[in-house]
């Protein structure tokens, strides 16, 4: 594949570095990302994976572009209101880079499609803003054989953690099961630092151009937490938890559950 | 005896136990928070029984969702 002198420019600032370079380039264009909630994460997430020429996104979500949303969702404009997040996303990394393929899929993640949402893409990024999501999402990639990266925010809190297929701790290493409903606080309740969700979900997609572009190091292994208030990382070890019920030696989760209760799916609250 | 907190360095009482640990420093939550000690996690039920000794180094991990929670 011969760069276009076009696209020699839109990606000089990356091409320039050695350990991209051309055949790296090569890479982000010819790779893919799934991102799963086109929210607070997603939104950045998604915007510099398009502007870096990964060849072809998909877009998760089911929900529309409600106000409370643009404080952090910045894919989304106020001329969004009302569209489906998933299209308005569409169009903003469209517009941005017409060069990607985006492919939308306006549903809600869950048991019965997550296989197959994520079976044509080589990295998938967890945008979502649940945890029945978190789950399902860390399940079916560790059964399909997918790279992910987990990410969750709330307050001035963030936290980040990539899942490489055949190395390091799963989701559900550390957090072996969903908290029931409402013992955990949700940013709807609690609020967050929209640029909060900027820096985590940049790091999302950082760790999918390293992955995709095949450079840096592995960054499985380890929760990166960051403090807003303090402006403060840290990265903490995550050992393997050898009978983690999915990624274990002896795994008692062979297919993808739900665990939303129906009831809730009544109820709209976009806010991730 | 020094343990290492989230982190950070500190001086804490001699004999204090995991669950001891977990009232001191006020985790929120405690019930839902993941604990790593030395780099292994500890189940729940093990909390009152662990002991910490010089020098351990204890993690908090909490559950971080986004704007739904559990919904």
């Amino acid at each position: 594949m011969a760069f276009s002198n076009a696209q020699l420019e839109r990606y000089s600032r990356q091409i320039i570095l050695k350990e991209v370079g051309i055949k790296g380039q090569k890479k982000l264009l010819a790779g893919s990302a799934l991102i799963i909630g086109a929210g607070g994460l997603g939104a950045p997430a998604a915007l510099y994976l398009a502007a870096a020429g990964v060849g072809h996104l998909g877009i998760v979500d089911a929900d529309e572009v409600d106000l409370s949303n643009l404080q952090r969702q910045i894919i989304h404009s106020s001329r969004d209101l009302g569209k489906a997040k998933a299209l308005s996303a569409q169009e903003s990394l469209e517009a941005l880079n017409p060069e990607i393929k985006v492919t939308t899929y306006l549903v809600r993640a869950q048991a019965q499609n997550i296989m197959e949402l994520i079976r044509d893409y080589d990295f998938i990024i967890d945008g979502t803003d649940n945890f029945p999501a978190k789950f399902l999402i860390n399940d079916a990639c560790v059964l399909g054989g997918k790279p992910f990266s987990h990410a969750g925010i709330l307050r001035f809190q963030g936290q980040l953690m990539t899942y490489i297929p055949g190395g390091g701790p799963c989701y559900r290493c550390v957090f072996t099961a969903p908290p029931p409903p409402e013992a955990v606080p949700s940013c709807r309740e609690a609020g967050v630092i929209g640029a909060l969700a900027g820096v985590i979900g940049s790091l999302q997609a950082a760790q999918a151009v390293n992955y995709l572009a095949g450079i840096g190091e592995a960054p499985a292994g380890s929760l990166l937490t960051y403090d807003a208030l303090k402006t403060e990382f840290r990265k903490i070890r995550l050992p393997r938890r050898r009978d983690c019920a999915v990624c274990g030696e002896q795994p008692s989760i062979t297919a993808p559950q739900d665990y939303a209760p129906p009831a809730c799916e009544l109820a709209p609250c976009a806010l991730s | 005896m020094r343990l290492v907190v989230a982190g950070v360095e500190k001086e804490y009482p001699e004999g204090l136990k995991l669950s001891g640990l977990v009232e001191l420093e006020k985790v929120s939550t405690p019930q839902y928070v993941t604990v790593s000690l030395n780099e292994a996690f500890v189940e729940h039920g093990s909390f009152a029984s662990t002991p910490l000794s010089e020098g351990d180094t204890v993690e908090f991990l909490y559950f971080m969702g986004g704007g739904r929670g559990f919904q």
